[in-house]
């Protein structure tokens, strides 16, 4: 679904990282690891074809899902304004009103970004994978603010989306709560 | 490609500038401001103000034109939306284009709307002659729209880039200044101004779209 081979990039002067290759399958989950700055982050930006390495290829034959750390909600958007934006704006016409519902967003559906807690913007952003089923999840430390609750959701839509056949790359720190198929530590 | 993700990228940029909170009011007021200070400055002599009118009507435009570009895609890549475009599936100069056009319809099309009352203040004569103005006004605000635009997306990822945005941007405004006030006068060159402006607004309208893709991209990099 992904192959990625040899990658390296500079930042400023210094190599991050190179000689990086990677390969992900239907079904498979990548957990990429490195201490805080050895370039998850940026290695995932790649992947994604945001950032252009300095070295190496990557060869993306699927559609993919981005969470990035920074979510992407607009202060003055609702999380029902924003799931309905991105369901426009892929030609989705999924029920927003369950996918609120499933992520635990029907109470703040209405209330404006800048409002919401760390959590629930994250939630909001994770919500995103539900509005259209494309193959590759790409996910920067998707637990990240979210409570043990929100957690157990997280898990369930990953497990779902394997057992469907869907990939993921993520970078996670600790304990990523699924069973990775490959650890890539950089 | 669809056009899909470029009409929300479009509804997305116009609610945005309502929930600013200033809204189009920001840049009338600043517009209004600047062109009242110059009849305090230099005196009332109606003709001079007649002389004078439409180059300070074309200086104030530019310059308020600059007020609310500056957060445009500075607040795309802080909040993280501009990886999202990027993703969009839909090419970056499109989507950078319908965010640009639908900044100038809540805070341009305003501008030149004013002109009228402003240009009246100036002694301009009272007829259709303030609509054409208008319409004028309007068409090279688009220009400075656009131009301002590559600025905004070239200092996205500067803190305070204001003052950056209008160094980028001022020499790209001088053919709309140009023509723009060769239209006002609508004497030098006869009926071409107008069309000179015209085309030198759709040369931006062509252009600038790919610059700002292109500064866009080295920003999310």
């Amino acid at each position: 679904m992904l192959t990625a081979t040899n990658l390296g990039i500079l930042r400023g002067e210094r190599v991050l990282f190179e000689g990086v290759s990677l390969s992900v399958a239907p079904g498979e989950a990548v957990v990429l690891r490195g201490a805080n700055g050895a370039g998850k982050t940026t290695l995932l930006r790649i992947l994604g074809g945001l950032t252009r390495p300095e070295a190496g290829q990557v060869d993306r034959r699927a559609t993919h899902h981005w969470i990035g750390h920074r979510e992407g909600l607009k202060p003055h958007e609702t999380p029902r304004a924003h799931l309905k934006l991105w369901a426009q704006a892929w030609g989705s016409d999924a029920d927003i009103d369950a996918i609120l519902r499933e992520m635990g967003l029907s109470r703040p559906s209405e209330v404006a970004a800048r409002y919401l807690s760390a959590g629930q913007r994250r939630r909001t952003a994770l919500a995103r994978l539900m509005l259209d089923r494309r193959p590759l999840w790409l996910l920067d430390e998707p637990f990240t603010a979210l409570d043990a609750d929100g957690r157990e959701q997280l898990l369930a839509l990953v497990a779902n989306h394997r057992q469907s056949g869907g990939a993921i790359i993520a970078a996670i720190h600790g304990d990523a709560g699924f069973v990775a198929s490959r650890e890539v530590t950089l | 490609m669809s056009p899909k993700p470029i009409l929300s990228a479009f509804r997305q940029a116009l609610g945005e500038s309502w929930a600013g909170g200033a809204g189009a009011l920001l840049p009338l007021g600043f517009f209004a401001g600047a062109a009242v200070l110059v009849p305090l400055g230099i005196g009332t002599e109606p003709g001079m103000l007649r002389a004078v009118g439409p180059g300070i009507l074309w200086v104030s435009l530019a310059l308020s034109s600059l007020v609310t570009l500056e957060r445009i895609f500075q607040a795309d890549v802080e909040d993280g939306a501009l990886d999202l475009w990027l993703q969009a599936g839909a090419p970056v100069s499109a989507i950078a284009a319908a965010k640009t056009f639908a900044h100038w319809l809540t805070a341009g099309l305003p501008l030149a709307l004013m002109s009228p009352v402003l240009a009246l203040m100036f002694q301009a004569q009272a007829g259709i002659g303030l609509l054409t103005g208008a319409l004028i006004y309007g068409i090279g605000g688009l220009a400075f729209f656009f131009w301002g635009g590559v600025g905004a997306a070239l200092s996205a990822t500067v803190r305070r880039g204001g003052l950056l945005i209008a160094l980028i941007a001022l020499p790209l405004y001088v053919p709309t200044a140009i023509f723009g006030s060769m239209a006002m006068r609508g004497a030098a060159l006869g009926d071409t101004a107008p069309l000179l402006l015209a085309a030198s607004t759709l040369f931006a309208l062509a252009a600038a779209p790919f610059a700002m893709a292109a500064a866009l991209r080295l920003a999310a990099d």
